[in-house]
């Protein structure tokens, strides 16, 4: 079990270094959201600060939706995902394994650039580590909700447009929670509170997601 | 018990009941609303506090209260859908969803119009006002999914699976926005013990709701029997039916 569930954690990874600039684009996308809304303030408006954890999230929420398409996608078009589920692995592991690589490479970078950009948005310090932890457990449940979604419309031609509306509805909590968890901090207060409850939204969708997502693809190759 | 079940699962027995219900539902549906409307709209007294603005109330309770009940009917369905693959429930699942979002855009409106006036504002970052706009794009996403993929099985099927995932997630989205903001009223009618309301103005109320229950029954049911013909317009049960109606 372990060892298919490393293997395919390693092919992932390998694929994606051979492929930079597909999980780098994201990264500057982020930092591009981030400085426009500065741009588009007064330069220096104090107001910003105040709105950096909902820009913060809801730009790392649209880089997320960048890479979802590709999520299943060429595994789907060159046939992998037909031999995973021909073969005896369990898929669910496959799926939760190609998650986790999916998160390293894109969900882990962005809550981590969020500590840089949130000063350049002047984001008080002592607030950052609620704000990217709060990124930190709430990106992998983008991850886990973006591929279930992902998984439910592979194969088909206008995914791009479709998945925006399957994610966003879904992913509301976790906005709230993440940004409120950021807002509560800044104002000096103890945001653990709205922190745990992000823990268990990710704990939940840990617990759901892969296997809903594992018949979602299943049901694409019926 | 479960023969029973089976044969009503089927294309044809369900059509058949379908025809003999849905007209009484309709029936049921025009009685009960044409009471509860004329009745809360001319003939309940005026509210103490709103005067006439209350009166909304009698569209905009029962449509939001349909809003949520289509939404568990849909998950039910979907829940029928994904584990034993029962063609019925698809058709359900697909027809219920279009009729579900109607009612929540139609609760929304309402209710943003009853607003204006009452709070001040068409638009207030409320909980229940929230939670009934992401249940309304909950709905959009099962139509956008039903409508992408082609074939009608497979769509059914993973609209199937995001209803469920979207059932366990009404509730966390629920309560996430009733902790960051509510300034909705409480509920009127269903509280416990003698409810807060002059039973003058209740009882329309309550036509109205049991009406627009009926009517969502006749609209399902026509809906799916539609749905059913479309899907099945190969089978020797529906060349039958043509030829019996003459069409």
């Amino acid at each position: 079990m372990i060892q298919i569930f490393a293997a395919v954690l390693r092919r992932e990874l390998r694929l994606a270094a051979t492929a930079k600039t597909e999980w780098l684009m994201p990264l500057f996308f982020y930092v591009i959201v981030v400085t426009l809304f500065g741009l588009g303030a007064t330069p220096n408006d104090p107001k910003l600060a105040e709105f950096a954890p909902a820009i913060l999230w809801v730009g790392a929420l649209l880089a997320a939706l960048l890479t979802l398409e590709r999520l299943f996608r060429a595994d789907f078009e060159d046939g992998t995902l037909e031999q995973i589920f021909l073969g005896t692995q369990p898929v669910t592991l496959v799926v939760a394994a190609k998650l986790l690589a999916h998160w390293l490479l894109t969900g882990l970078p962005l809550a981590l650039l969020a500590a840089p950009l949130s000063s350049a948005l002047g984001f008080s310090s002592a607030a950052i580590p609620a704000l990217v932890a709060g990124l930190a457990l709430g990106t992998p449940v983008l991850t886990l909700i973006g591929g279930f979604a992902s998984a439910l419309t592979v194969g088909l031609p206008r995914a791009g447009v479709l998945l925006p509306l399957l994610v966003l509805p879904l992913v509301t909590p976790v906005v709230i929670f993440g940004a409120g968890a950021a807002r509560v901090a800044q104002s000096g207060l103890d945001g653990a509170a709205p922190l745990y409850f992000l823990a268990a939204i990710l704990v939940l969708g840990l617990t759901l997601l892969p296997w809903a997502t594992a018949a979602a693809l299943r049901n694409a190759f019926e | 018990m479960w023969t029973w079940f089976h044969r009503l699962a089927s294309p044809p027995t369900f059509y058949r009941l379908a025809d003999r219900f849905a007209p009484w539902f309709g029936i049921a549906a025009t009685g009960l609303l044409a009471y509860g409307i004329v009745g809360g709209l001319f003939f309940a007294p005026a509210d103490y506090q709103q005067s006439d603005a209350f009166r909304i109330i009698y569209i905009h309770v029962p449509a939001a209260a349909l809003s949520l009940s289509i939404y568990m009917l849909m998950a039910s369905a979907a829940l029928v859908a994904v584990i034993w693959r029962i063609k019925l429930a698809e058709c359900v699942l697909v027809s219920a969803a279009p009729i579900g979002a109607s009612f929540t855009a139609l609760a929304l409106v309402t209710g943003m119009l009853w607003g204006k006036p009452m709070w001040g504002a068409y638009w207030v970052w409320d909980a229940r006002l929230t939670s009934e706009l992401i249940l309304l794009f909950l709905y959009a996403g099962v139509i956008g999914l039903n409508q992408a993929i082609e074939d009608p099985r497979a769509a059914a099927r993973a609209c199937g699976l995001l209803a469920l995932i979207g059932v366990i997630n009404v509730p966390i989205v629920h309560y996430s926005v009733e902790w960051w903001n509510s300034l909705h009223q409480g509920s009127t009618i269903l509280k416990m013990g003698k409810p807060s309301m002059n039973a003058d103005m209740a009882q329309p109320l309550y036509a109205c709701l049991l009406g627009v229950y009926f009517f969502m029954g006749y609209v399902l049911l026509r809906r799916t029997q539609n749905e059913l013909l479309l899907r099945e317009r190969g089978t020797a049960w529906v060349k039958e039916r043509l030829e019996s109606s003459n069409v």
